[in-house]
């Protein structure tokens, strides 16, 4: 069984960003696969990269990570000033972050208009890995 | 945190306290595997005769950042560049030691190489602050828009750092150098074999005008 775990906007947007990091990585090393509202910056998405690899040992092999974010360059210009606006007002809510554990999470590939998540099964006993796709 | 900030704007404005170097440090960044060493090695050869790395189709072979010092290359128009070249470990978000007993290594062997390859990650990130031009060395034979290579750009683009990236491995059938330039539209690609040598010339071009 595959457990997603939301993680709103509004429980991280107070936090500072080791805060931000430990808790998304503590979801992760819970076997749940995290759907964050918005996303981190550039500067903590290197950040988890760094911490995600000091956890790495015989039961946590790291994450996949994917950030789906609306391409500044495809929007008009009063979809820019609207987003802006409410960035301002709200904070930058915009977009996803999916965050997996390794051993569960194969890959995630984006498309314009889905996301492939490709988990990894487990057989009885063994550590045959079977590929399963969740769009 | 302080200093990232200060050095920006002093970058912005030309002027640099932190950086006060005879010549560049000019890292080398990118995925596992992408080619890093290899590009390294090739630079190394044509301008030192002498190679900096080795070189594994394991992934994680540079687990510790190697250095080569006083690096000079020349344009065609007789124009010298000297840097610092820096290959770095592969940036990834997960490791697993079993990959590598698959390739062949015993349990030992596959453990020691996937702690090293931890630190490694790490240090690669730590350094980033302190190169002053990086080439992104990507497979073109892959997708490139995994998330590593974009918090790669991503953090590279945030600290103001100049970027190169060379779409390296055309000599693989797959290889699709056009795909990475639609990725990362804002930034320079060249298009190379650093195995073969294919295309160096005009790479060695685009590393004058990034550093330049």
């Amino acid at each position: 069984m595959v457990t997603f775990q939301f993680v709103p906007y509004s429980e991280m947007e107070h936090l500072a960003s080791p805060k931000r990091i430990t808790k998304l990585l503590n979801v992760v090393k819970e076997n749940h696969i995290v759907i964050m509202e918005g996303r981190l910056t550039k500067e903590e998405e290197a950040d988890l990269i760094e911490m995600t690899m000091s956890e790495i040992g015989p039961k946590f092999k790291g994450i996949e990570l994917s950030v789906i974010y609306p391409e500044k360059n495809k929007q008009d210009p009063m979809q820019k000033l609207k987003n802006a606006f409410t960035n301002m007002l709200l904070g930058d809510r915009l977009g996803l972050t999916i965050i997996g554990p390794a051993s569960i999470v194969k890959k995630i590939e984006k498309n314009p208009n889905k996301i492939e998540l490709f988990t990894k099964e487990m057989s009885y006993g063994n550590q045959r890995n079977k590929n399963k796709k969740i769009t | 945190m302080v200093k990232s900030f200060l050095k920006n704007i002093f970058k912005k404005l030309s002027f640099n306290p932190f950086n006060r170097k005879s010549h560049v440090k000019l890292g080398l960044y990118g995925p596992p595997n992408g080619g890093k060493s290899t590009l390294a090695n090739r630079i190394c050869l044509d301008w030192l005769g002498q190679e900096m790395s080795t070189v594994s189709h394991i992934a994680h072979e540079t687990r510790e950042i190697v250095i080569k010092e006083q690096v000079t290359i020349k344009n065609k128009k007789g124009k010298e560049l000297t840097f610092s070249l820096v290959d770095t470990p592969g940036i990834a978000t997960k490791i697993d030691y079993e990959e590598f007993i698959k390739k062949g290594l015993n349990k030992t062997e596959a453990k020691k190489r996937a702690k090293e390859a931890t630190k490694g990650v790490i240090d690669s990130i730590k350094w980033l602050d302190t190169m002053d031009a990086v080439i992104v060395v990507l497979d073109a034979s892959l997708d490139p828009y995994s998330q590593v290579n974009i918090t790669i750009i991503g953090n590279l683009q945030a600290r103001n750092i100049p970027v190169l990236i060379a779409a390296n491995k055309v000599d693989l059938r797959k290889a699709n150098v056009e795909v990475i330039k639609a990725a990362f539209p804002q930034y320079g690609v060249t298009g190379l074999s650093a195995k073969y040598g294919k295309n160096i010339e005009d790479f060695y071009e685009q590393l004058f005008k990034l550093v330049n």
